[in-house]
């Protein structure tokens, strides 16, 4: 462990954590004008050139507005909700690798915090852990509202991480590891997961709608049924952590599947481009593909929130249970089948 | 006899097809119709800046007119204010001092003249009311404000800009 | 510094398995079950069992104390509506947490102190030999509880469906 080394990773953790939180902090601004484009409108464009600093200033409102705590709430656990949120969002970025390792001056720098062997189950289990700070954020505002929400919000989680981790499943027979960077570096070139798990695919992508809690899945902030659901009684920039927390988790979830899926950092061409570049700019334009991939899904994430209405709570829980989780079982007999025969012959 | 409306037939409803419990065909159809709205011009007017064209007919905020020698036309008669049915106009009137005589048309003027924007529901009846064409609704959107106070409109913002002598 | 970081991890799990029977708010006392769990999968790590700490962290951190949770939440329990314990009950109780502090001397007394736990193989944790060991010499255990587990799931879809008359 020399001192190189921790300051190698202290720079990068610090370099991601400022992305993310950058990243986030203009999700919002985007939503507003994917919002406005997808219905005719305009969007935000008073705070700078085209609305740019839009995100700034609301920010800086959420700061300065009053800081409310209910009186009969838990106060202590009333303050713990909104960090426990923001700390299981940015937590899940630590293992997605974000380029191929740079080698400059001999020294193999790797874009990616920790390469452990378990990482798409660390991820999972993050995203497990995501619904604490929603549960006691709810519960501690002593507001059956907000309580009703958290609920809703656990129940939610806890169905749709059932399909999703089938459909990781039917992933992991495919790839045969666990560990992002690997599983990143089979898909080289074009041979991306989603060519050989189109219905994972799918599913994985309809359970991390529900796993952000965007809509379609939008049920526990549900405004027509629950006031403001799980953060009605938060004001102040602890009603912003849950805010940002949310598109946090969008980007997170968008960056895993465009690692899971998509090819991470991986596109045609790219040896071409390693030869000619260098070992130092291929990598940093790897992390260029892959960012604009998981700004596609972020894209994605947005266009559908604004053209499909909310489920119903039932609709939710059928499509849920009896949907996509039998289809993941299917998935993952079909894929165990398919590989069996392609060993066989 | 014949039902005029089809509010008493009975929907029937069908269970969903199987490609319909799918979603999927739904979605990607609702996803291409939203997508193609992205590419559309958007149908915004920046108001401050650009301002939509108003109709011919359109009434805006009031203004007290001169006559072709740069002199008020009202007489303060009341009839406005009688005809008004938001009770928003008041006014105070006066008669014309010799030395007034090219600020003022007939002897008696109104020396305050004051409209309660909030009250005012642009219906024209002033307008029509007038003996003198002394009122017009023929300005622009009454701009916003923070005070109660700033939204009874004087003379200072109604009567129209002094003729430039040429 | 492997040492030091178990005796700091340990003296807490201790800490707040004991702040889980303490505490008055039921609430809280999941919550400290939570934390307790998290510093066991500290534990895992520190044993180098990858695998067994992440699967602690999603199944009991991340789903059963949810469900904990979700049960007391919604149960409401405070002093108001707490059933009245009879003397016949509180008698039984110490009586039982008494034979439980008689076993659990008993068992300590018997136990002498053993040599440090030395791993024949220590990356017999990590994913890919433990996939090896469960599918290789405890295939059927394995696919047994398995096959218990999925029943159970389907049992739990199928409860929920209507039952046709």
């Amino acid at each position: 462990m020399d001192i190189t080394f921790v300051l190698e990773k202290f720079i990068l953790v610090a370099i991601i954590f400022g992305i993310s939180l950058v990243i986030a902090m203009y999700s919002t601004y985007a939503e507003r004008k994917v919002a406005a484009f997808l219905q005719d409108r305009l969007g935000p464009d008073r705070a700078g050139p085209a609305g740019m600093f839009q995100p700034l200033a609301d920010g800086l409102k959420m700061f300065m507005k009053e800081e409310i705590i209910p009186t009969n709430s838990n106060k202590w656990l009333f303050m713990v909700g909104p960090g426990l949120a923001m700390l299981t969002a940015c937590i899940g970025t630590a293992v997605i690798p974000w380029g191929s390792p740079i080698v400059f001056d001999g020294r193999i720098i790797p874009l990616q915090v920790t390469d452990i062997n378990v990482g798409i189950l660390y991820i999972f289990g993050v995203v497990s852990l995501g619904v604490y700070g929603v549960m006691i954020g709810g519960w501690a505002s002593n507001n059956k509202y907000s309580l009703l929400s958290a609920i809703r919000a656990a129940s939610q989680n806890i169905s749709y991480e059932i399909a999703m981790g089938l459909s990781i499943i039917a992933l992991l027979l495919v790839t045969g590891t666990m560990s992002l960077k690997e599983v990143v570096e089979q898909q080289h070139g074009w041979h991306w997961n989603v060519l050989y798990q189109p219905l994972g695919f799918i599913i994985f992508i309809v359970c991390s709608f529900a796993e952000t809690n965007r809509a379609p899945f939008d049920l526990p902030e549900c405004e027509t049924e629950l006031i403001g659901g799980y953060h009605t009684e938060y004001s102040s920039m602890k009603l912003g952590f849950y805010l940002f927390a949310e598109y946090i988790n969008m980007f997170v979830s968008s960056a895993v599947m465009a690692a899971l899926y998509f090819g991470g950092y991986n596109y045609p061409g790219m040896d071409w481009v390693l030869v000619h570049a260098g070992t130092v700019i291929a990598p940093l334009i790897g992390a260029g593909v892959f960012f604009a991939k998981i700004f596609a899904f972020i894209f994605f994430f947005m266009w559908v929130r604004w053209t499909i209405p909310r489920f119903r709570y039932d609709q939710l829980m059928h499509l849920g249970w009896k949907m996509l989780t039998p289809l993941a079982i299917a998935n993952i007999i079909i894929t165990g089948i398919v590989i069996a025969l392609i060993e066989k012959f | 006899m014949e039902p005029l409306t089809s509010k008493k037939k009975v929907l029937e409803q069908k269970p969903l097809t199987f490609a319909e419990r799918m979603y999927l065909p739904a979605i990607t159809k609702g996803l291409s119709i939203t997508i193609s709205h992205f590419f559309k011009k958007e149908a915004t007017i920046r108001y401050p800046e650009v301002e939509r064209e108003f109709s011919t007919n359109f009434r805006g905020m009031h203004s007290l007119k001169r006559d072709e020698n740069g002199k008020e036309r009202c007489t303060a008669c009341g009839l406005c204010a009688l005809s008004c049915p938001a009770e928003a106009i008041t006014m105070i009137a006066a008669e014309r001092k010799p030395e007034e005589k090219d600020l003022y048309r007939e002897e008696k003027y109104a020396s305050v003249y004051e409209i309660n924007m909030l009250r005012c529901i642009f219906c024209g009846l002033c307008e029509e009311a007038c003996p003198k064409e002394a009122i017009y609704l023929d300005g622009p959107i009454v701009p916003s404000d923070y005070l109660r106070k700033d939204f009874i409109y004087g003379k200072d913002k109604l009567v129209e800009a002094p003729l430039v002598q040429k | 510094m492997g040492t030091s970081v178990f005796y700091i991890v340990a003296a807490l799990s201790v800490f707040f398995s004991l702040m889980v029977i303490f505490s008055k708010n039921p609430v809280h006392s999941v919550l400290y079950l939570i934390v307790t769990f998290f510093t066991f999968t500290v534990h895992y790590i520190l044993l180098n069992a990858q695998f067994l700490a992440v699967v602690n962290f999603i199944v009991y951190m991340g789903a059963i104390m949810v469900l904990f949770l979700f049960v007391l939440m919604l149960l409401n329990l405070n002093k108001d509506n707490e059933p009245l314990k009879s003397p016949l009950v509180k008698i039984l109780g110490i009586i039982a947490g008494c034979c439980l502090i008689v076993t659990l001397i008993g068992s300590l007394k018997a136990t002498a102190l053993s040599n440090p736990l030395l791993l024949q193989n220590p990356n017999l944790g990590l994913i890919k030999n433990l996939g090896k060991e469960l599918f290789g010499p405890f295939m059927l255990p394995f696919e047994l509880s398995s096959i218990l587990l999925l029943t159970a799931m389907v049992g739990a879809v199928l409860l929920t469906k209507k039952e046709k008359v």
